[in-house]
């Protein structure tokens, strides 16, 4: 398949389709939190999508070059210290340790510049922003591409290289900034409303949140239909062959 | 909110000369247009006028379901309704509200929920679909007015997931076959199963298999006229949908695509009954002209997204529940500027 619809068709498929709040259910506690205004919850969007685009690059590389079974870093390491040794160095134990790590420091990142840039945007995230450190958007991203880092020694059923990786990380922040934006909407409208007490914050955010999953269920399959139709026709010359024996 | 509704008994006063040496283009005025004072109330607008306005639209759509379906569709829209009038005192009465079922409200969302169902499905269906639809898409919002989806395309949707099998619609009783019933597929799932395209003319009549309701473009297209005429559907939503299912249908058959043309995409499934009876609902649908538009646009390229490339035959109730949770949005990015107003903030 071509090599541009294959990533349109992995870009809709994230954003929209397996939208990580309303598919996966993961990054519902900042979808919470940060859904009261609008702004905000465009700025806590915005914020996701920068740091889940670093972290899973940086996952990627750590992932391909040291932590994956025979790994050329950490191969290279093991031929320097124990020459001859046929062992396959697998570091593979420390890939949440290490993904931890690398989102912290890309949080810390954007908290500096937020903190130096947007004053108030800094002030209205609150807790929040350091807390995108624990978004399991963030990790489960990383995650999702660690499945998918092509190792030496055991094939993967469908490797992404940096590019694919990098495309679903920040496809993966679009969608739950669509869904945050949409939720902080709808709440915004809800202040008017005679919600009942219980179901107040929280209950309702819940509530909303599973009728627009059911929403985006409309989406369902899109991704391998559009994959049918945009795929290279047959060539033409079968064609031919077919209909030649009729005359 | 139509009991708000006011009237201003003074005409509406000329814009200032300054405003019209400008010569801004007269804007549209919003749907609740409120002039400076005094006002009497408009006794004649009332939640009840609109909601028996909408079930006096539906009638035609109810003529040919009972021609189609028999008993099969009373007994499933009497279900509905009967099921939405008790999750409505059910819920008002946990809440203790007052009865709230004179407003017809009520009535109106097990209507459109029973229309939306097929003949075929069991009792619980539709009695589920209507408490959830009542429950989870209005009384958890505060009630009529407040909720932020329609609530019967929220019970469908319940229904839709939790009983996929039973959604299907299975048979119709043919009249003019001499046979009892007639089963066969939906014209949008064969099409989508099998790629074969049904005739244009028996769509549009209506005589094939579907939801109860869904089957008539023609009465559809009556009773969403009668809807408009009156005032109780903006009109902006269903010209919008068409327009943009039109357009986009078209523009696919222009570049040989399908041999479902644009002329089938209107006339089939539930595009039409949801166009003028579902989209248009006065409370979750945007309130100015300039968001009714897009509601509507984004309606029926959302159908016509929905029923080429996602997994489900047909996207209207998807559509719906989807345009209705970007609704806040629009109203909040269309406020309309008053004639010789002020111009907006930009922040």
């Amino acid at each position: 398949m071509n090599y541009l619809v294959s990533v349109l068709l992995l870009a809709i498929s994230t954003a929209l389709i397996n939208n990580m709040v309303f598919h996966y259910f993961v990054g519902n506690c900042p979808f919470i939190g940060v859904s009261r205004r609008v702004d905000t919850a465009f700025g806590m969007g915005a914020a996701v999508t920068f740091v889940v685009t670093i972290a899973a690059a940086l996952s990627w590389i750590m992932t391909y070059f040291v932590l994956a079974p025979g790994a050329p870093l950490t191969a290279a390491v093991l031929r320097l210290v124990r020459p001859g040794s046929t062992a396959v160095a697998d570091l593979s134990i420390l890939n949440y340790i290490v993904y931890i790590f690398v989102i912290a420091w890309a949080v810390q990142l954007v908290e500096m510049y937020v903190r130096k840039f947007f004053p108030p945007l800094y002030k209205s995230f609150g807790v929040f922003l350091p807390l995108i450190t624990t978004n399991c958007v963030i990790l489960f991203t990383c995650l999702e591409i660690m499945k998918h880092v092509p190792v030496a020694g055991a094939p993967v059923a469908e490797p992404w290289g940096l590019d694919r990786a990098l495309i679903f990380a920040f496809f993966a922040g679009i969608g739950f900034l669509i869904a945050i934006v949409l939720m902080a909407g709808i709440r915004e409208e809800l202040e008017h409303c005679d919600v009942p007490a219980p179901l107040r914050g929280p209950g309702i955010t819940m509530i909303i949140a599973g009728i627009l999953a059911l929403a985006f269920l409309g989406f369902t399959g899109m991704d391998t239909t559009l994959a049918r139709r945009l795929a290279p026709k047959p060539p033409p010359a079968s064609a031919e062959t077919a209909a030649r024996p009729a005359p | 909110m139509a009991e708000n509704a006011v009237t201003p008994i003074a005409p509406a006063a000329p814009p200032p000369a300054a405003a019209s040496a400008r010569a801004a283009p007269a804007k549209p005025a919003p749907a609740l247009s409120v002039a400076p004072g005094p006002h009497i109330a408009s006794g004649a607008l009332t939640t009840r006028r609109m909601m028996l306005d909408v079930i006096l639209a539906a009638l035609p759509l109810l003529a040919v379901s009972v021609y189609l379906f028999r008993q099969y569709a009373v007994f499933q829209i009497a279900i509905s309704v009967i099921g939405a009038l008790a999750a409505e005192r059910f819920f008002g009465w946990m809440r203790r509200r007052p009865n709230t079922l004179g407003d017809l409200s009520a009535a109106v969302t097990g209507l459109i929920l029973g229309l939306s169902l097929p003949a075929s499905a069991p009792w619980y269906v539709g009695v589920i679909g209507a408490f959830a639809g009542i429950g989870f898409g209005k009384a958890v919002f505060g009630g009529l007015g407040q909720n932020i989806f329609n609530p019967a395309m929220v019970g469908r949707a319940f229904v839709m997931i939790a009983f996929p099998a039973a959604l299907g619609a299975s048979a119709y009783v043919a009249p003019t076959l001499g046979v009892d019933a007639v089963t066969q597929a939906t014209p949008l799932t064969a099409f989508k199963m099998m790629g074969s395209v049904a005739a244009l003319k028996p769509l549009f009549l209506g005589m094939t298999n579907g939801s109860i309701g869904e089957t008539s473009a023609l009465a559809a297209l009556i009773g969403g006229a009668y809807l408009c005429w009156r005032g109780t559907a903006a009109w902006r939503i269903p010209a919008g949908g068409i327009l943009a299912l039109a357009i986009l249908a078209g523009a696919s058959d222009l570049t040989g695509g399908s041999p479902w043309t644009f002329a089938h995409h209107l006339s089939s499934g539930a595009f039409l009954f949801g166009a003028f009876f579902i989209a248009t609902d006065p409370v979750s649908s945007p309130l100015t002209p300039k968001g009714q538009w897009i509601f509507g646009a984004g309606f029926g390229a959302l159908v016509l997204l929905i029923r080429a490339f996602s997994g489900y035959p047909e996207g209207v109730m998807f559509s719906v529940l989807l345009m209705n949770s970007v609704a806040p949005l629009i109203n909040r990015w269309t406020i309309p500027t008053p004639v010789g107003g002020p111009a907006p903030e930009r922040k």
